[in-house]
């Protein structure tokens, strides 16, 4: 479309939205914390948890609830943004750097350049490997100093903040390398592949 | 580099389109449906949503999601909008737009969340408030494909006047004895309302939902708590979590 119609007298209701350079293109700032999920949620006890990290089927690392505590954990404050339009700023979240699980699982280089993130209920995401290395993704098991509540994630999920927040999977339970890209679950219903909310990447073609 | 790169196809890119108001139906106090004369539209699926984007005079834009509401079958793309406290998009829609009126809209959107009669049944649809918009379209699909497959909808809503589609719902159950209509009131009933005068709960759903081992596909939309709630009781009832499809809106906390 070249112009677009104007609606008349629609004007912005935004009131102390924050600095506007924290807010991707088509987003809204939200106080809430809406929940998105395409199916129950599942419900998983820490004491049943193990979270796996694979390549061509077989294990690279696997860790108890109890190991992964005992992992490096960091703690990051960061703004989230869901492609259904709301943006959530400064939350802060705890869990362990992929960097760190790789560590811990003595691989120095990440095999493979992306990964299906897998999650209890059968949710998957594809994510490329350079997204998350350089602390930009973690499992995360505390949302502002508490366990992840199981409608948002918890007990564990995936946390890619500056992608769209699908890629961020909830109930992660598996990280398995591929040599080739594939598309998750939402990906394959014609959302964007890589999900940059700052190209507005939010479906196919974006 | 000597090696020829393959050239990426590239996806077919969702268009804004302009739509066009042809008609303004009030639902309820609060609700109200347009109906849109969308140019270029290529037709959707029974569940699937579109991205509203309004244009200010200054040039502001605000994006915000609506389910469709019409079958595949009609011309014209209806959403229904429940006008949200304090929302910057809904309050427009609802209260601001004429006949004749613009904007722009881009979808369909989403696949997973849909149900065509080539699917099948049993279909158990369970819904509160304006989270009947997509359910809506399925069961009208569901009419204009004479389709008698085995149909139950649970419908919560705080009164009957906030109820949407009544008459219609009412019409189309009886019409098609193997679509059920069941109505919960949680706030205030009306005299004579013979329906239930409470919450969904996991009893309702057992005395109105298919049995597991009929395999029904279920649908659930409605606020996050209420959501949450209903697949909750599902899953206890013995149905499977791969059977129950779900739409949350809203806050985390606030009551159905």
């Amino acid at each position: 479309m070249d112009e677009p119609p104007i609606s008349r007298g629609f004007r912005s209701k935004r009131q102390d939205q924050g600095p506007t350079n924290r807010i991707p293109p088509g987003q809204y700032v939200t106080t809430d914390f809406p929940v998105l999920s395409a199916g129950p949620t599942p419900q998983s006890r820490p004491g049943d948890w193990t979270l796996e990290l694979q390549l061509n089927g077989s294990r690279l690392g696997k860790w108890t609830w109890a190991e992964f505590q005992a992992l490096p954990q960091t703690t990051i404050k960061t703004d989230i943004h869901c492609v259904t339009k709301w943006s959530k700023l400064d939350t802060t979240w705890q869990g362990v750097t992929f960097d760190d699980l790789l560590a811990a699982a003595a691989v120095k280089e990440p095999p493979a350049p992306y990964i299906m993130a897998h999650s209890d209920g059968g949710y998957t995401t594809n994510v490329p490997v350079a997204d998350l290395v350089g602390g930009k993704g973690m499992i995360a098991t505390l949302y502002d100093g508490a366990p992840i509540p199981p409608p948002h994630g918890g007990p564990a999920r995936l946390l890619v903040p500056h992608l769209y927040f699908w890629k961020s999977a909830k109930w992660a339970r598996r990280l398995r390398f591929m040599e080739e890209d594939e598309k998750g679950f939402w990906e394959s219903f014609g959302y964007h592949n890589h999900g940059d909310p700052w190209k507005e990447q939010r479906y196919d073609g974006d | 580099m000597t090696a020829i790169e393959p050239q990426a196809i590239p996806a077919r890119r969702l268009e804004w389109r302009r739509a066009k108001a042809r008609q303004v139906i009030t639902e309820t106090p609060r609700v109200k449906s347009l109906l849109l004369d969308v140019a270029g539209w290529p037709g959707h699926l029974p569940g699937q949503h579109v991205d509203v984007r309004l244009t200010g005079e200054d040039g502001y834009q605000a994006q915000r999601s609506y389910s469709i509401a019409s079958p595949a079958e009609d011309t014209l793309v209806a959403l229904t909008v429940e006008r949200v406290k304090n929302g910057e998009v809904s309050p427009y829609l609802v209260d601001e737009i004429r006949m004749d009126d613009q904007f722009e809209l881009r979808g369909p959107i989403g696949g997973y969340f849909v149900w065509t009669v080539a699917m099948g049944g049993p279909l158990c649809l369970i819904a509160a408030g304006s989270g009947i918009a997509p359910l809506m379209a399925m069961l009208r699909h569901r009419e204009r494909q004479s389709a008698d497959v085995p149909s139950v909808l649970l419908y919560s809503a705080r009164s009957l006047e906030d109820a949407i589609y009544r008459e219609e719902l009412d019409a189309m159950a009886h019409r098609n004895p193997a679509l059920r209509v069941v109505g919960a009131l949680t706030r205030r009933q009306a005299e004579g309302w013979t329906g239930y005068r409470r919450r969904v709960d996991r009893s309702m759903l057992a005395d109105t939902c298919f049995p597991p081992d009929r395999a029904p596909r279920i649908f659930v939309c409605g606020p996050t708590p209420f959501v949450e709630d209903v697949s909750s009781f599902l899953i206890e009832l013995g149905h499977d979590a791969s059977m129950i499809k779900t739409e949350r809106f809203g806050p985390t906390g606030e009551p159905a």
